[in-house]
């Protein structure tokens, strides 16, 4: 069994036929070469596959390509590339948030999603926001600075616009 | 691709998903949120002829009041559940409970109903159907049923649906003057299962326990009422001595089984600390 598929990805509309057992993430690495976002356990454990579905964090390894029909789908790249998380990634470099990388794309995803629904998180809560994501590099707390920087910077350019 | 080759059918209604579970001669699937059917699929613990995606329902979705009940539609997501405020309002444990339940992102998915169809020993939701004596609103061929939560979770992944039935919402019954609910659990990290967790329903007078339901899970094969707890501390006065008997009482409630991980007097252990946490809580709040 194929499906036809429409859905947005990164803002441009997609159309594609899939079997249904293919994952989202499966999907965005092989049909759109889309490769930022990695697939780690592919049980929704370790958290490298996140991708906003509707504007929320969930794991692509855990939805179904064709549940994602008629959804709107960003990843890493359209993050990236719309500047939306520019500071988040030179905060990252900054305090060297990653070593390998590969759990990266999946943590930023996540942060992004975080400080739109929490601007001024604690550490504790920005711990907790990221309980989901694995990393094997860093003990996480350059990763906790990097986004509690981020979130100062966005709070001070707030109060006091260049 | 590592799942095996399976269909997929989105529902229309309850009475759609019904009858193509029934064509599928038990080779079909029911879909909600997917975050325990779609890793049970990469794994290849199940391979379904279809998955029935029961996501398209507007009969699933929704949270509404009827004479006091609180209905909480199964299709309702876990962040949901966190954030609605007639289900902080009506069903306060429920509220409580859903920080716990695994990280954020998987609760944007997960389902309520779900949560409770899988029945997972472990899991939060069961043991707050259970502490809030709830009624689970069933669907099957022969019309619709309503199933109170004591009679709803038989064993390890096992509920009092047949195949093919459907948990359509979750009913809580209504709040009461001087009701208080607390919930917690012990996990080695947020987000992780739990050594140990607990939900309480009270309500207390004048610092008389009137009623009281304690729900453990992560202690046994199912969700579990701790009955005799809940006798030391019906009608009593919310003391030290009261928590201390209430306590002493878990042995009889609760029969772990010794696991590589832990042992069951660990186990046993630590639902007593939990306990005493909880009442020692639940005299402040009440």
């Amino acid at each position: 069994m194929t499906m036809d598929i429409e859905l947005t990805v990164n803002g441009e509309h997609v159309r594609e036929s899939v079997e249904p057992r293919m994952s989202l993430a499966d999907f965005l690495r092989e049909r759109l070469q889309l490769t930022g976002t990695h697939l780690g356990c592919e049980m929704g454990a370790c958290g490298a596959c996140l991708v906003l579905l509707g504007g929320k964090p969930v794991h692509a390894c855990l939805v179904l390509a064709v549940q994602a029909a008629g959804e709107t789908v960003e990843t890493i790249e359209g993050l990236s590339e719309s500047g939306a998380i520019a500071d988040l990634q030179a905060a990252f470099h900054d305090r060297n948030a990653l070593q390998c990388g590969f759990c990266t794309t999946g943590m930023m995803v996540n942060a992004h999603a975080l400080l739109g629904d929490n601007p001024a998180p604690e550490r504790a809560e920005i711990r907790d926001a990221l309980s989901g994501n694995y990393c094997r590099c860093t003990g996480y707390e350059a990763i906790v600075d990097a986004i509690d920087a981020t979130a100062r910077k966005r709070a001070s350019d707030v109060e006091a616009p260049a | 691709m590592k799942s095996p080759a399976f269909d997929y059918i989105r529902a229309r209604s309850v009475a759609h998903a019904l009858e193509t579970y029934r064509s599928l001669d038990g080779e079909g699937v029911y879909l909600a949120g997917g975050h325990s059917v779609v890793p049970s699929l990469t794994l290849r613990l199940q391979a379904p002829a279809a998955l029935i995606d029961l996501s398209g329902i507007d009969a699933l979705t929704g949270i509404s009041l009827d004479d006091g009940w609180l209905r909480i539609g199964a299709m309702t997501r876990h962040a949901e559940v966190a954030a609605d405020p007639m289900i902080r309002d009506h069903a306060h444990l429920f509220h409580l409970a859903a920080p716990h339940v695994a990280h954020p992102a998987i609760r944007n998915r997960g389902t309520i109903g779900g949560s409770l169809s899988l029945a997972d020993p472990a899991s939060e939701f069961p043991a707050v159907a259970l502490a809030l004596r709830a009624e689970m609103e069933v669907a099957g061929h022969d019309g619709v049923r309503r199933v109170k939560a004591d009679d709803f979770f038989l064993d390890i992944y096992e509920t009092a649906m047949d195949p093919g039935e459907i948990l359509q919402a979750i009913l809580v019954p209504p709040v009461r003057a001087g009701d208080v609910a607390v919930f917690d659990e012990l996990a080695r990290r947020r987000g992780d299962y739990a050594m140990v967790g607990a939900a309480v329903q009270a309500m207390v007078d004048a610092g008389r326990v009137a009623d009281i339901s304690i729900a453990f899970f992560s202690v046994g094969n199912k969700p579990t009422r701790a009955g005799a707890a809940e006798s030391a501390l019906r009608g009593a006065r919310l003391d030290d001595a009261t928590i201390a008997a209430a306590q002493s009482a878990l042995d009889a409630d609760l029969d772990p089984s010794d696991e590589p991980q832990m042992p069951a007097s660990v186990r046993r252990h630590l639902a007593r600390v939990l306990l005493g946490r909880l009442l020692g809580h639940l005299g402040t709040t009440a």
